[in-house]
């Protein structure tokens, strides 16, 4: 093998085996771990995804999402869903500049958005049961609340590691570890708004213009 | 149980006295035999006082080597559950092609049957796969851990949750009767009402979520922790094969959580996604569980592809024949697996051209096995071959391996499937490929590693033994399940018409499990001999095969941080060429060496969430949204840990090499 790079060998062109002037220190992989887990996760939306696409249309008599779906509150939750990614855009814009404060304020701001979604989801959820439209009516709505509740359970869980977070901003400052788990959780919070935005259009705007 | 009990309690949910198998003998003397051997197994460790010693150096471990031999302990411990299953099936099985009704009611005999396969695949081949791979993978790339230590340790406890899970439903209540994959509408609420399928499914909810775990861990432990130099195409073998298997393990597990999810709603909340109602579709659960299920046998089989690529590199003493082929073989691999899932059921009625599909994608995965196969014959072709227990196992998987692959491509014409499907050839098909590569492949790099992992071979009589008895055993076992089932048996049956073709055929069948049992019990004699005799059959060297790869670099076994200096790689053998270009081990200049702490975070999490599993099985609400909430509070607790790492001092690590010196100057 004649093509070494240069640091492999001594000065005197003997190889070198062992790095023993420095220590190596791997890249840290977490952000790419969390990415390989983001897009296993992304796989289970794919799976319910298709899931709904197979029984979308399988009403069993039963009422159709034109019937169902209230497009203008679904604008609102869309939109608080948006809202409360910028918002995080700007936690992590505080925590680069080390501002413990600010950081939490728009975490907290990412929060109360994100709460408001999970309880208009809830409202809308609440609302079609009591219409009768529950997930046992029919394949569709089986695999409707499958998707948007999984969704949902999603950005509760991430509401939950939000407000973990925000004690522990609040305790150990931004440092290595926490800017860390900010931009884990950042990577999250996007990812559950881009899979929003195909529920959105695919679920909510098919559904009553399709 | 066959009667379940309409009653639940709000402390026991639907678990009452009623729900012991009282009633079945076989089970009770089972147990019997299980509660006696772990009376004996916590008094013994109680009176020499291991407990300590296990919960500090293994349980709460995060030390990647230790974990590999846990993962590898708990599937050989699952390989007499899942073995004792297949002798129970042949029994009965023999007995009852007399015309007889034989030993076991159908009700048990289902289940026996759903948990062999369940056991085999889950809870033997997953863990030896992972295990293996665990142990390997970071001493191959040059690595003093893998990229998440703790993670590993909580991917590990939650496979142990899962077989817990699987273990208990042997003697609280039943197991699934449906058949490994339990397909709805036979597993829905409606035909499978008890507890046995909500075992199944949280059973490997739980183990999944270890599986997946481990799967992005391994993954960034090879894509960022290679030692400098070992660019992609410098990683050995058995490590490529490990990052396809983890890409595998990554990419379908979701799919199968998500599949197994739906089928839980439909038996807890009552939608429908897989009923024959309101406009549920089992048909759906039998693509998504082949979408996962296929990948699955590719996961399992590539990691064998790499032990034997090592050993057959090792033992036939010259560089593996065809490394850039063999590597694209492996990724090529990798993609068509996803392309063939409907291969399992030509039968449902997809049509011609998708039927057509699927068979020509089927058929083309076997030209870079091929193409593996020939790599592999043409590196022992002029090599002066040793013929050590590994490569007895490597050649006996070539010629089984080949054979189920030939038998595969038969099944692989959908009309040829139209005549086999489900009928007994394609159980002799899985089992050549998965007992002749996977079986075959994780023994032989159990005795392969095991000098690494030890510090001492494993007794080569013992060893041939268990191989002769295994291969000769193997094809008594398997070759007349392919007459039976081109005469028409179909998997799963219990009870036959009398015929003496069928007892003849079952004998020769069951006189091959009894060839197998020995060659078990030749693999725990080695064991047990190798222990014994461990003085006579210790390896100073640390490289006891004249091994080519960076793990034999190592002291045996190696110690916590593997690597005093990491090591630097110019060839694709980084061992065999370090040692030919003279290399010199450093004896002095060390530093001290960070490495993770050991936790008890994985073991007390996993067992959470296996409460809260158990909770969900058996309808007691409070202990499943209680073990829920006490996951989620732990995991949160953890994280408040932020002092989670240590500095091995540089003297310690100077007196550790010291030591390795001594013992190699004693060798010379």
């Amino acid at each position: 093998m004649a093509n070494h790079a240069p640091s492999f060998t001594t000065p005197g062109g003997e190889p070198v085996f062992m790095m023993t002037d420095k220590d190596h220190h791997p890249e840290n992989g977490t952000s790419l771990g969390f990415w390989i887990y983001l897009m296993s996760d992304c796989l289970i939306f794919a799976s319910l995804f298709a899931t709904y696409a197979v029984l979308g249309k399988s009403y069993a008599a039963g009422p159709a999402p034109k019937d169902l779906f209230d497009l203008e509150l679904v604008a609102v939750n869309t939109a608080m869903l948006l809202f409360s990614s910028i918002t995080y855009g700007f936690a992590m814009l505080e925590a680069y500049k080390k501002n413990v404060g600010r950081t939490i304020i728009w975490l907290g701001i990412t929060g109360l958005f994100g709460a408001s979604f999970i309880g208009i989801e809830l409202y809308e959820f609440h609302h079609l049961i009591a219409e009768g439209a529950g997930p046992q009516r029919s394949a569709f709505l089986s695999a409707f609340f499958a998707l948007v509740g999984t969704h949902g359970l999603h950005v509760t869980v991430g509401l939950i590691w939000l407000v973990t977070l925000m004690v522990q901003v609040g305790k150990n400052g931004v440092g290595p570890a926490n800017m860390r788990r900010l931009s884990c959780l950042s990577m999250f919070w996007h990812f559950l708004d881009v899979i929003w935005i195909g529920v959105f259009s695919f679920v909510y705007l098919m559904g009553v213009i399709g | 149980m066959s009667s379940i009990p309409e009653t639940t309690t709000f402390l026991f949910g639907r678990l009452s006295l009623d729900s012991l198998p009282l009633h079945e003998p076989v089970v009770v003397a089972t147990f019997c035999g299980v509660a006696l051997g772990g009376i004996v197994l916590v008094a013994a460790l109680t009176y020499f006082r291991l407990w300590g010693y296990l919960w500090n150096e293994w349980f709460t471990s995060i030390d990647h080597k230790k974990i590999g031999i846990m993962y590898i302990i708990l599937a050989i411990i699952m390989l007499f559950r899942g073995f004792a299953d297949a002798v129970m099936m042949r029994i009965q099985q023999v007995w009852a092609s007399t015309g007889a009704e034989g030993y076991l009611n159908s009700h048990h005999y289902d289940q026996v049957y759903t948990a062999h396969g369940v056991i085999m695949i889950f809870f033997v081949a997953m863990p030896l796969v992972t295990g293996l791979m665990n142990f390997v993978v970071p001493l191959q790339i040059g690595a003093r851990d893998v990229a998440f230590p703790f993670l590993n340790n909580f991917s590990f406890w939650m496979t142990a949750g899962g077989v817990v899970l699987t273990m208990i439903s042997l003697f609280v209540g039943e197991f699934a009767r449906t058949g490994w994959l339990a397909y709805p509408p036979l597993s829905g609420i409606e035909y499978s009402p008890g507890v046995g399928v909500d075992y199944y499914i949280w059973g490997l909810q739980v183990a999944g979520v270890g599986t997946l775990l481990s799967g992005v861990n391994l993954l960034v432990t090879i894509v960022k922790m290679r030692a400098p130099g070992m660019t992609l195409m410098k990683m050995p073998v058995f490590t490529w094969t490990a990052l396809c298997t983890n890409i595998l393990i990554v990419a379908v597990f979701p799919v199968l959580t998500a599949t197994l999810a739906l089928l839980a709603l439909d038996r807890y909340a009552g939608t429908n996604f897989f009923t024959s109602d309101l406009g549920g579709n089992p048909m759906m659960y039998v693509n998504l569980i082949w979408i996962w299920g296929h990948p699955e046998v590719y996961i399992l089989i590539l990691p064998a592809f790499g032990v034997f690529s090592e050993i057959v590199a090792t033992f036939s003493r010259k560089r593996l024949f065809g490394y850039v082929t063999m590597v694209w073989a492996t990724a090529v691999i990798t993609l068509l697996s996803y392309l063939v899932w409907l291969h399992h059921f030509f039968t449902m009625g997809s049509g011609a051209s998708v039927n057509t599909f699927f068979g020509i994608t089927t058929m083309i995965i076997s030209v870079p096995t091929g193409v593996k196969i020939f790599n592999w014959l043409f590196t022992m072709y002029k090599g002066r071959i040793k013929f050590d227990v590994p490569m007895l196992w490597t050649m006996g998987f070539l010629i089984t391996f080949t054979i189920g692959g030939m038998t595969g491509v038969l099944m692989s014409v959908p009309p040829a499937d139209f005549v086999l499907h489900n009928s007994l050839f394609l159980i002799a098909h899985f089992h050549n490929v998965i007992i002749g590569g996977v079986v075959f492949g994780m023994l032989a790099g159990i005795v392969y590693w095991f000098p690494k992992a030890f510090g001492y071979r494993l007794d080569p009589f013992w060893g041939k033994m268990s191989f002769w008895f295994w291969f000769i055993g193997f094809y008594f076992a398997f070759m007349p399940l392919y007459v039976l089932g081109l005469m028409g048996v179909t998997r799963r049956l219990s009870q036959f018409e009398a015929d003496s073709t069928l007892t003849v055929l079952f004998g020769v069948a069951a006189f091959g499990v009894v060839l197998i049992a020995i060659g078990i019990g030749c693999f725990v004699l080695q064991l047990i001999v190798s222990y014994l005799k461990r003085d006579q059959l210790r390896d100073e060297t640390g490289d006891p095969w004249n091994g080519r790869t960076l793990e034999w670099s190592t002291s045996s076994p190696p110690p916590d941080y593997n690597f005093a200096f990491t090591p630097v790689v110019h060839d694709l053998d980084a061992w065999w060429d370090m040692k030919t270009r003279g290399y010199k081990r450093p004896l002095a200049g060390f530093r001290p060496i960070h490495m993770p702490k050991n936790t008890g975070a994985g073991i007390i999490l996993a067992g959470l969430s296996t409460a809260c599993a158990f909770g969900l099985i058996w309808h007691m609400w409070w202990l499943a949204i209680g073990g829920l909430a006490a996951t989620i509070a732990a995991a949160i607790v953890h994280t408040f840990n932020y002092n989670r790492d240590y500095y091995i001092p540089a003297e310690t690590v100077a007196s550790t090499e010291e030591a390795r010196t001594e013992a190699l100057a004693k060798q010379a």
